[in-house]
């Protein structure tokens, strides 16, 4: 055979067999932290978990309710404030700002916005919110998590409405329709799988967030609905309860990071489908 | 279509003994237009008959889809380009700043050289356009749809399934979808840009058909890189080469003969 295909066959060989160990050591580190979170967690998953709110020191019976609702109430109003700003703001971007000189500087802005650390934003919220209010409160911890929202559903929402092609604008505008309709009824509605694709993914990355609410919700030993007092919530109900020397909220915080685990790959897995339904059509 | 030299088709419209000259619907005076710095249009005069199809053809980067553009201020949805001189849809003065868009292109339509139908269902592609302009029952609704479907040549393909996604059809029929969605909203002027380019030829010979009836009703113009179309579908037919109108006549004198040296090179492809 030819000696420099045969040396190219061997470069490619030893180039392939790299790619296959590395991608390998990377996922078999995310089977193992899978897998043991499995077996720890599914060992205290039962309905009291999501009955019986969280337990004193030293108790071996209670659960995560308060938790759990506190997660659920933190998340759905973080992603509500957090999620209509950054559609706006994407779609001015998109649409209405896109020969603007303003349009690239907020754009550079909202790229920074997206790589900074949630303790920082948890830190400006804790300064802008937490102390002029002379306390911790979920209200603030919503705030926190709709700062984090805002550029992931920013950055999401500009780059679909930027893949409607241009000849469907055209076309509405051709028709008489004004700017505001192009937006609304056709673009909109041809990004629509993305865009929410894009709500969904900015959800799942709050739903885990631990150090925003650290300064700004805490966390409540007990059940409250209140928006102006602390709120119990899973990740830092995690974060307190790995530390404790208690064997069972060791087990609370296994089955909590579980449950936070498959809250996050549903809402990844329903992001995918509808992703997948995009690029079928 | 094989056939590469340009005769008048005997069934086209070019074909019937000269039409008396209508009157205009549109008139073009002096116009230029620039994209930036670059002089896109030189000096066009021409006007468009009422009722009458008038065919653009000439080789790529000539204008033809840039002078179409400004019949409904398409441009105007992009910065940095503008138009000068005069040009007029009956008394309305199109190039006016102050003009309502929107009223401008409800009585301009236009289909263009991709088939773009919107991501909704057919029956909804086209009662979207009369919504915007007329509040009407959900019968008399149907009746329109209806109507604009088989100005379209299309009821009896789409009858059955008007509730299926207008993205779901073939390239002709989506064409066809877009034409009746212009029909739709019962404009004056109907703009053609390219609009055979991206379909087969079974597809555009019912394309050609449908623009050869709309005629009876409103007033067209296209734009066509294919010679023998515009020799069958058009009234009149303008020669553009370079930004400038080189010869604008029946469409029947300027394939059978030219008064310029440049239309004749072109329409026997000796260049373009």
């Amino acid at each position: 055979m030819n000696p420099i295909y045969v040396r190219r066959r061997r470069k490619d060989i030893v180039v392939r067999g790299l790619c296959i160990a590395a991608a390998a050591f990377g996922v078999t580190w995310l089977a193992l932290i899978l897998v043991t979170l499995l077996y720890n967690g599914l060992a205290g998953l039962n309905l009291e978990i999501f009955v019986a709110d969280t337990p004193p020191p030293g108790s071996t019976e209670g659960g995560l309710r308060n938790a759990i609702i506190g997660s659920l109430i933190m998340t759905v109003l973080g992603v509500g404030i957090g999620a209509p700003l950054g559609l706006f703001a994407g779609t001015y971007l998109a649409e209405y700002g896109r020969n603007d000189k303003l349009t690239s500087v907020i754009r550079f802005i909202n790229d920074i916005l997206l790589s900074a650390p949630s303790i920082i934003i948890g830190l400006f919220i804790y300064g802008a919110v937490v102390v002029p209010m002379r306390g911790f409160s979920a209200i603030a911890g919503c705030l926190a998590l709709a700062v984090i929202v805002i550029p992931v559903v920013l950055r999401t929402t500009e780059d679909m409405l930027l893949l409607v092609p241009n000849a469907l604008r055209e076309a509405a505008s051709a028709l008489g329709l004004p700017r505001s309709l192009v937006i609304k009824r056709i673009a909109y509605r041809a990004a629509r799988s993305g865009l929410i694709t894009g709500v969904l993914l900015a959800t799942a990355r709050v739903a885990g967030e631990t150090a925003p609410l650290l300064f700004t919700a805490l966390s409540n030993q007990f059940f409250s609905l209140s928006l102006n007092k602390t709120m119990a919530n899973l990740p830092v109900t995690i974060n307190n309860f790995v530390q404790s020397p208690y064997a069972y909220w060791k087990q609370l915080a296994w089955s909590g990071a579980l449950l936070i685990t498959l809250t996050v790959l549903a809402l990844n897995i329903g992001a995918r489908i509808l992703g997948a339904e995009r690029t079928a059509k | 279509m094989s056939d590469l030299s340009v005769s008048v088709s005997s069934t086209g419209r070019a074909a019937s003994p000269t039409l008396p000259e209508a009157p205009a619907k549109v008139t073009v005076r002096n116009l230029n237009f620039y994209y930036g710095e670059h002089h896109a249009l030189k000096n066009i005069n021409l006007t468009l008959g009422t009722n009458r199809v008038t065919a653009f053809i000439g080789p790529s980067g000539c204008g033809k889809s840039t002078l179409l553009r400004i019949f409904n201020r398409m441009y105007d949805l992009y910065p940095g380009q503008r138009a000068t001189g005069q040009l007029m849809l009956d008394q309305t003065n199109i190039l006016d700043p102050r003009l309502d868009l929107n009223l401008l292109r409800a009585r301009v339509g236009m289909v263009f050289q991709k088939p773009t139908p919107f991501p909704m269902t057919i029956y909804e592609n086209i009662a979207f356009g009369i919504r915007l302009y007329e509040k009407i029952s959900k019968s008399e609704m149907d009746d329109r749809v209806e109507k604009a479907l088989r100005g379209g040549a299309l009821w009896n393909e789409v009858k059955d399934k008007l509730n299926a996604s207008g993205l779901s059809l073939s390239g002709g029929q989506q064409q066809r979808l877009c034409i009746a969605r212009t029909v739709a909203v019962r404009p004056e002027v109907i703009l053609f840009d390219e609009p055979c380019s991206a379909l087969d030829p079974i597809s555009t010979a019912k394309v050609e058909e449908l623009i050869q009836e709309l005629a009876e009703d409103y007033t067209i113009a296209i734009v066509t890189h294919n010679m023998q179309q515009a020799a069958r579908v058009s009234d009149k037919t303008a020669f553009m080469y370079l930004g400038e109108l080189i010869e604008f006549d029946e469409t029947s004198k300027i394939f059978t003969s030219p008064s310029d040296r440049r239309t004749q090179d072109y329409i026997t492809g000796r260049f373009g």
